[in-house]
Order: structure tokens, then C-alpha cells, then sequence
């Protein structure tokens, strides 16, 4: 069974009105059970609309979103799948402790359970130490981590990841991009990761999809198979052929031409 | 303790000021094209500090009880009457807010009205409220209503924009976890707003001592400090000090009541003062 199966999907917004804006158009993706899927695209191009549809914080115009085998409304109300935005959106007035535990108390877990099972995720981000201390202690990076502890609290069989390392530095982030890749090969989760970094697509992923603007649509679907997911993995020459062919999908022209269309891409970086 | 400094501070200069515009002040007040800008400070104007402290000591009457003992009785009512008017006040704001929060057609239909609820004079309502006493109510109760009239406004506004501070990630966030309305509201909403509650509740308490003190006296309502200041007015010619003892527990009990709402803040919002970042 497929971890989402996306068919023909439009997003509309403000159907109807002088600001009415294609978000996506015709969309067909499927995240198959294990996959690391990147959603990469310039800006506007509905990558978020598009993680939006798939955990039902928002609802298709046409065409269906199913997760899980079910209707995506369904699977959220099932908390299906574990989310993290690019702010971390942690609850101030709460330690990291009961932060990472809120979704298990929306699931109705005993006290003891809940514990536990929060200090397991911290441990898992490596902020075991930090369990007391409230979000406005913690450092950004670290807030990030907290907030992808929680997403996965509930030990969701999907994670959706809306740019989560974007405010981050780059330290901070390849070292959380290992961190997650980790992560997400002991537990067995699907991911649906949205980026604007090419290079974090390709390090990541099972497979990059690349999005064009105006309406939001995927252009290209690329495949990537690196020999191992570490430094070596970063500096073998699969990892920059892939880079290349990534950019050149976000530049919509062939590979003899790479300097056309730049503007297109630009803002993908 | 250095807070209790600063408010002896405060004493000191506003007795400093008082006494010092006495000194050097025209007992005729300062009078500019016709009208005056300054006031009188003469002695049946602006009696010495130690002269009211000294007839908080005297006998209200010949005979009678002394004032001290009259004012602080007469407070006590005034309080109780704040108090009952404050939570009235305080639940039917927090119930507006809710409902505004949860219905956008509750908000634009009642806001307005919450509004305009303020600007009707006090005086204007009163008599109405005071038909009250004694039939469906005890008279005391009217003047509680009054009160609570007053103390909702802030409660029903502050708290309305603290339910509606959250971010859109978080309220998402509580979507993702299929949170229904209500647990949307205790588990996100409330704590959110509560940065916002506790200046509202402030504002409340000083409204409610206001409302129950011009309550008082334009339901007629006996035993309170607002009453006590009128009927001491009327002696204001011969006893000018009379009138500053009852003023002066009014102020009293506004800081009460002022420093009682601060106390509700301190177990709920402990955890929001520290800011020691860890950067690692």
C-alpha cells in the first residue's frame, strides 16, 4: 500500500473572485510505503498548498488525496501522519517535555505512557537533557529538533516536513539532515519533504519532484540512488550529476543549455 | 522588598508634592484670563496631610465611633460589592469573548454593541439598575451589577484578541492532531491568551471599584465608602478634612483591589518571565 496516492488534484483558491489563484493544476504524485520524497520548486509553485492537501489542513478543489489507503480527512483524524513546518510552532507555556507529549495527550495516552514515550523521542533528537527547560531557553536549531520529536511522537507511519530546516544555518541543518535520515531508516517513515535547497532534496531524498509556477504543477520526477547518505555520500559523483539534473528539471531546459531560462529557477536557487 | 520600596517612594512623593504646593501654592489658587488653573491651597481646600491622618483618629461624631474605624468598614462593604461585581464581570467577559472567538457572526453582530456599551453615562442606567434593589435583588447586588457592567468591557476585549493570537501554524498544528473546537480552545487558545487576560483583569478590577463606588451613590446604596465620601462632602465646610479620609480609603481600596488581581497572575504566569537562551 502506498504511504499517499494524489490523483489529479487542483487547488483553487478564492474560486470564483477577482483573486482567484490556481495554486496547483492536475497533479498526480505517489509517495510509495518507506519513501523519502522531496517537493522542490520555486516559490509559489504550490509545494506547500500540495503538503497542505495531503494532511487535510486544507481541501482539494478536484481529485482525491489519499493517505494511508484512506481519505486524507480521515487519516488526520486518525493523526496518520506527523507534521513540522519551517517556524517550530512550539507552545511556549510548555516545556519541551509536555510539547513533544501534546499530540500523545490529544490521543488520550495515560501520564506514564506519554512520559516515556516523549523522553524516547527527545533521546532520539538528542535533547534528553533539555526536557525541563520551556522553548524561549532554546536555541533554533534546537527548537527544530523539538518540533520534529513531537511530529513524531505518535510514531507516524508519514512524516510531512514543510521546509524544516529553512531558517536554519547550514551547520545546523546538514547536521539535522542527518539526524533525520537516521530517524527515518530506524522507524520505517515515509517522508514528504518540502525544500528550496537542491542540494538538500537530492542528499535526502528517494526521489526529488521537481514543481514549476503559475499553476503549480510537477515538471519532473528524479530518482536518486547515492551510494551512502553521509560525508562520502555528499562528495561522490552521483550526488552532483544529480544536483545537475535537479537543476536543470527547475530550469525546464536540456542539458546542453544549462544557462538558458535561469530566471525561471532563480528564485529556487 | 524593593518593591515595597517603591511604593513607599510614591507616598513619600506624592505627600512631598501635596505639602509643597501648600508652601508655595496661592491660597486663592492661580487664576489666568478668568479662569483657575491652579487650586486653591488653603486649608479648607487642601487640608495638611497630618491633619486628615490626625481626624482618622477623632470621633466621627461627638461621641462616636473614629473615623478610621467608620472609612475601613465602609471599605470592606465598598469590597465586597468590587469583588462580586469583578467575577460577574470578569465570567460574563471571558463567556463573550468565547463565543465571539467562536462565532465570526457573534463578533461583528456584538462588538459594536459591547462598545457602545461604555459610553452610555452610568448615570443614565443606574436608576434602572436601582429599581432592582430589593425586589429581584438585595440593594447591595444593584450595585455589584453596575460594577460588573463596567468590569466586563476590558475582560470581553482583551480576551477576545488573546483567543485570537495564536498563530496560524498553531492552530493548524491543533488540526493536525484532529483537535475539535473546545480542546483547540483549552489547550491552545486559553494558554495563549492569558498575557492578554491578566492587564484586561487589572483594567477590570480598577473599573469595578470605580463602578461600585459612583454606584453607590447614584443607587442611593448605604454602608459603602462611596457614600461615606458624599455624605463627608457636606461637612466639607466646617471639617475639610472629613472628605480626605473617605477619599483616602477609596484610593486604598483601589490599590487592594489592584494588588489582589496582580496576586491571580502569579501561579499562572510563572513560567513565562525566565529568558535564559541555551545556545548549543
Amino acid at each position: 500500500m502506498n504511504a499517499v496516492d494524489i490523483n489529479g488534484v487542483t487547488k483553487t483558491f478564492n474560486q470564483g473572485r477577482a483573486d482567484e489563484v490556481v495554486a496547483l493544476s492536475e497533479v498526480d504524485l505517489t509517495v510509495g510505503d518507506g519513501e523519502f520524497v522531496s517537493l522542490i520548486g520555486p516559490s509559489g509553485c504550490g509545494k506547500s498548498t500540495l503538503l497542505r492537501l495531503i494532511a487535510d489542513l486544507i481541501t482539494p478543489t478536484t481529485g482525491t488525496v489519499t493517505v494511508a489507503g484512506k481519505p486524507a480527512g480521515a487519516a488526520r483524524q486518525e493523526q496518520a501522519y506527523g507534521i513540522a513546518f519551517q517556524q517550530s510552532g512550539l507552545f511556549e507555556w510548555r516545556t519541551v517535555l509536555k510539547n513533544v507529549e501534546l499530540p500523545l495527550e490529544l490521543r488520550g495516552l495515560s501520564r506514564a505512557e506519554r512520559k516515556a514515550r516523549a523522553e524516547q523521542m527527545l533521546a532520539l533528537v538528542g535533547l534528553e537533557d533539555f526536557a525541563g527547560h520551556y522553548p524561549a531557553q532554546l536555541s533554533g536549531g534546537m527548537q527544530q529538533r523539538v518540533a520534529i520529536a513531537r511530529a513524531l511522537a505518535v510514531q507516524p507511519p508519514l512524516l510531512l516536513m514543510d521546509e524544516p530546516f529553512g531558517a536554519l544555518d547550514e551547520m545546523t541543518r546538514e547536521r539535522l539532515q542527518s539526524e533525520l535520515l537516521g530517524i527515518c531508516a530506524t522507524t520505517g517513515t515515509s517522508t514528504v519533504f518540502v525544500t528550496h535547497s537542491i542540494s538538500e532534496a537530492v542528499f535526502l531524498s528517494n526521489r526529488v519532484v521537481v514543481m514549476s509556477a503559475r499553476p503549480g504543477r510537477i515538471t519532473a520526477s528524479v530518482t536518486v540512488d547515492l551510494p551512502s547518505r553521509d560525508e562520502a555520500g555528499r562528495l561522490s559523483p552521483v550526488f552532483f550529476e544529480k544536483i545537475t539534473e535537479v537543476r536543470q528539471a527547475l530550469r525546464g531546459t536540456p542539458a546542453a543549455r544549462p544557462t538558458e531560462g535561469a530566471a525561471a529557477g532563480s528564485d529556487a536557487r | 522588598m524593593r518593591k515595597t520600596l517603591y511604593v513607599l517612594a510614591g507616598l513619600a512623593f506624592f505627600a512631598v508634592l501635596w505639602e509643597g504646593y501648600k508652601l508655595v501654592g496661592n491660597p486663592e489658587g492661580t487664576v489666568l484670563l478668568g479662569v483657575r488653573v491652579l487650586p486653591r491651597a488653603d486649608d479648607l481646600s487642601m487640608p495638611h496631610l497630618w491633619t486628615v491622618v490626625e481626624r482618622l483618629g477623632r470621633p466621627e461624631l461627638t461621641g462616636g465611633r473614629p473615623v478610621w474605624i467608620v472609612v475601613v468598614q465602609a471599605c470592606l462593604f465598598t469590597l465586597g460589592i468590587t469583588a462580586a461585581g469583578f467575577v460577574i464581570g470578569a465570567l460574563v467577559g471571558l463567556l463573550l469573548a468565547v463565543a465571539m472567538e467562536r462565532f465570526r457572526l457573534v463578533e461583528r453582530g456584538l462588538l459594536p454593541y459591547v462598545i457602545l456599551s461604555q459610553t452610555v453615562p452610568l448615570v443614565a442606567l443606574a436608576p434602572l439598575v436601582a429599581g432592582w434593589g430589593g425586589t429581584i435583588m438585595p440593594p447591595w447586588a444593584t450595585v455589584s451589577v453596575i460594577a460588573a457592567y463596567l468590569a466586563f468591557f476590558p475582560v470581553a476585549v482583551g480576551m477576545l484578541r488573546g483567543l485570537q493570537s495564536p498563530s496560524a501554524s498553531g492552530v493548524e498544528l491543533m488540526r493536525s492532531y484532529a483537535a475539535g473546537w473546545w480542546r483547540t480552545l483549552v489547550k491552545l487558545r486559553f494558554p495563549s491568551a492569558l498575557p492578554y487576560l491578566f492587564p484586561a483583569l487589572r483594567l477590570a478590577g480598577a473599573a469595578a471599584v470605580v463602578g461600585a463606588v459612583v454606584g453607590e451613590i447614584s443607587t442611593g446604596t448605604r454602608g459603602g465608602v462611596g457614600r461615606l465620601i458624599i455624605e463627608y462632602s457636606r461637612e466639607a465646610t466646617s471639617d475639610p478634612a472629613k472628605v480626605y479620609t473617605a477619599m483616602l480609603g477609596a484610593a486604598l481600596l483601589g490599590l487592594v483591589v489592584a494588588g489582589l488581581v496582580s496576586l491571580l497572575e502569579v501561579p499562572l504566569m510563572r513560567h513565562r518571565r525566565h529568558v535564559e537562551v541555551v545556545t548549543l
